[in-house]
């Protein structure tokens, strides 16, 4: 269990972690969400003391973690780019880790069996892509078995193949019991992999949830609608209090009154229905509107995401 | 792979492991090749220039001024140790600023720092291993340019390692590539840069001692005799020269002090600021 009370952090005049709470529970997989420049990384160093703390505290089963004494059997952290000297093999990193925490060297061959980087082990990591380096975070973090994981942007620069690897990975470390707590900037790969959510933009929580409830709770909840009736039907539904948008193929997308209520008024008036379909929101969309508020910088969210679009990255969910 | 232990209970773990922290630095130091060619250019540039300054020397006998001759005649296994040593050593300086800017520059201080959190345990294994390592190679350095720069000296000066002092001025050797070591990574320590760490430390072994003579009078004496590496490299002498304000060892202890100061600002600043 990871617990995180009014963290805050600031370089210089700038705060960038405001009185951030939140807990992060065993068993399952948190994802930890925001915009760039929300402070996820940030707050990850928090957490495992590599920056100070400005205000507030972070603890990991009950210590801070610089007084766990041999922090690497209790936390695998992944963190934001390069840890290894280029110089170094992939063996030696891990060794001189395994050594600094008393763990057995059989347990290194074991974590690059792992990660799937033993016939490169003895390779200088300075010729790694940012795959194989990925890897090698990941067996860091995994060395000594630890109870908690924290992996900021794990998927980053994988593919497709080691996406599905971390993901299935991350599902059954969580199934053993483990807090695990991943961000990443991908939301497709949130849906996929967490089941919880903290969300946070600006350096402030904005939300902590499971990932339905986040979605659900998105106002972006919207029912498809076909009908060869389309006119009348807006009309009875624009007087019933919902919002309707007519798209290129003549289907309404209506907003603010649900499949059943629409469906009611069909049936009433008679008029004839081809489909009636509930979308929720995408974690995109549910995303972009809880963290468009507090984005640092606004450009960088795409503003006009077309669902269609979305839902070509996601999987759309109906 | 069991969840059921979480945080330390067990009592192996409620402590530090400090030989695991030490093999550890070890590990880290003996894997990467700068290491082993820094090491190797000690050695190889100590008792090259040895070498070549005494032959030269003795090739000029004639033509040397009377002090210098004077000098060597009074301390011959100093002028024998510093001759190729006051090269040799900036590979100590380069290294030691290395072992921890290269942290820096390649984000390994991170990893370091996971995995021990309380940062001086780091610190003061990094140093122990470093200093022992750079004791190790410069008594082979010292050792083998001693009996060349003799070997070469002998039809002019006789010195012999049995001699009042020059055992201890041979092992002092030693310690002081030691304590450089340290000092060099306090160094590295306190700036993260590989660049401006190594500026540094030229700056007060090459570029202080020439700058503090140019003060005049006693107290630019004073202040010239104890900068860092001017006492220190002192104890390479077999006995206290004429001109020399400071004895072997008081000049290598003054090196000691700067050095414990400068290590406890980097232990310091190590703990205080974020990696």
């Amino acid at each position: 269990m990871i617990e995180v009370r009014d963290l805050s952090k600031s370089y210089g005049a700038k705060l960038v972690i405001d009185r951030m709470s939140f807990t992060v529970h065993p068993g399952v997989v948190t994802g930890f969400l925001g915009p760039n420049g929300a402070g996820k990384s940030t707050t990850m160093r928090l957490i495992v003391g590599l920056d100070r703390p400005s205000g507030g505290d972070a603890t990991i089963g009950g210590m801070r973690y610089a007084d766990l004494p041999r922090p690497l059997r209790s936390v695998g952290a992944l963190l934001d780019g390069a840890t290894t000297h280029p110089g170094r093999s992939a063996f030696d990193h891990l060794l001189y880790l395994a050594q600094s925490q008393q763990i057995s060297r059989d347990r290194v061959d074991e974590v690059l069996d792992l990660v799937g980087l033993r016939d490169v082990a003895h390779d200088r990591t300075g010729s790694f892509s940012l795959g194989m380096g990925q890897r090698l975070g990941l067996a860091a973090a995994l060395l000594g078995d630890p109870p908690v994981l924290l992996l900021d942007e794990p998927v980053n620069g994988l593919d497709p193949d080691g996406i599905l690897w971390i993901r299935n990975l991350l599902t059954h470390l969580a199934g053993e019991g483990r807090t695990i707590l991943i961000s990443s900037h991908l939301m497709s790969e949130m849906a996929a992999t967490a089941t919880h959510l903290i969300v946070i933009g600006r350096g402030r929580l904005i939300t902590a949830c499971t990932t339905e409830e986040f979605i659900e709770h998105s106002s972006k909840r919207s029912v498809l609608v076909t009908s060869p009736d389309a006119v009348a039907l807006t009309d009875l539904i624009t007087a019933a209090g919902g919002q309707v948008e007519t798209d290129a193929e003549g289907e309404l997308i209506v907003r603010l009154i649900d499949a059943a209520h629409i469906g009611a008024l069909a049936s009433h008036a008679g008029l004839e229905l081809h489909q009636l379909t509930t979308r929720l929101a995408s974690l995109e969309d549910a995303f972009m509107e809880q963290t468009h508020a507090s984005a640092e910088f606004g450009g960088e969210l795409p503003n006009g995401v077309s669902p269609a679009l979305v839902a070509s990255i996601t999987g759309a969910t109906s | 792979m069991s969840v059921a232990v979480t945080t330390s209970t067990n009592d192996d773990r409620t402590s530090i492991y400090f030989p695991g922290i030490l093999r550890a630095e070890w590990t880290k130091f003996r894997s990467v090749r700068s290491s082993v060619a820094a090491l190797i250019l000690l050695v190889v540039i100590s008792v090259g220039f040895t070498g070549l300054f005494l032959a030269l020397t003795i090739s000029q006998w004639d033509q040397i001024d009377d002090a210098q001759r004077l000098s060597i005649v009074a301390d011959p296994t100093r002028t024998i140790i510093g001759a190729g040593f006051q090269l040799g050593q900036l590979a100590i300086c380069v290294l030691g600023v290395l072992v921890i800017s290269s942290e820096y520059a390649s984000g390994t201080i991170r990893a370091s720092l996971l995995a021990v959190p309380l940062r001086t345990p780091m610190l003061a294994a990094k140093a122990l291993v470093f200093a022992v390592v750079v004791f190790v190679v410069t008594e082979v350095a010292t050792f083998a340019s001693f009996f060349v720069g003799a070997a070469i000296l002998h039809t002019k000066v006789a010195v012999s390692i049995g001699d009042p002092g020059v055992l201890g001025a041979l092992v002092g050797a030693g310690l002081y590539g030691a304590v450089l070591g340290v000092f060099s990574i306090a160094i590295g320590a306190i700036v993260r840069h590989t660049a401006g760490g190594i500026t540094g430390i030229i700056a007060f072994v090459l570029v202080l001692a020439p700058l503090a003579q140019l003060l005049p009078g006693t107290v630019g004496d004073h202040i010239h005799a104890y900068l860092p590496t001017v006492a220190g490299q002192l104890v390479v002498s077999a006995h206290q020269g004429a001109d020399d304000l400071l004895s072997p060892w008081q000049g290598f202890g003054v090196f000691s002090l700067w050095t414990a100061a400068l290590i406890l600002v980097a232990n310091t600043m190590l703990k205080r600021r974020d990696a």
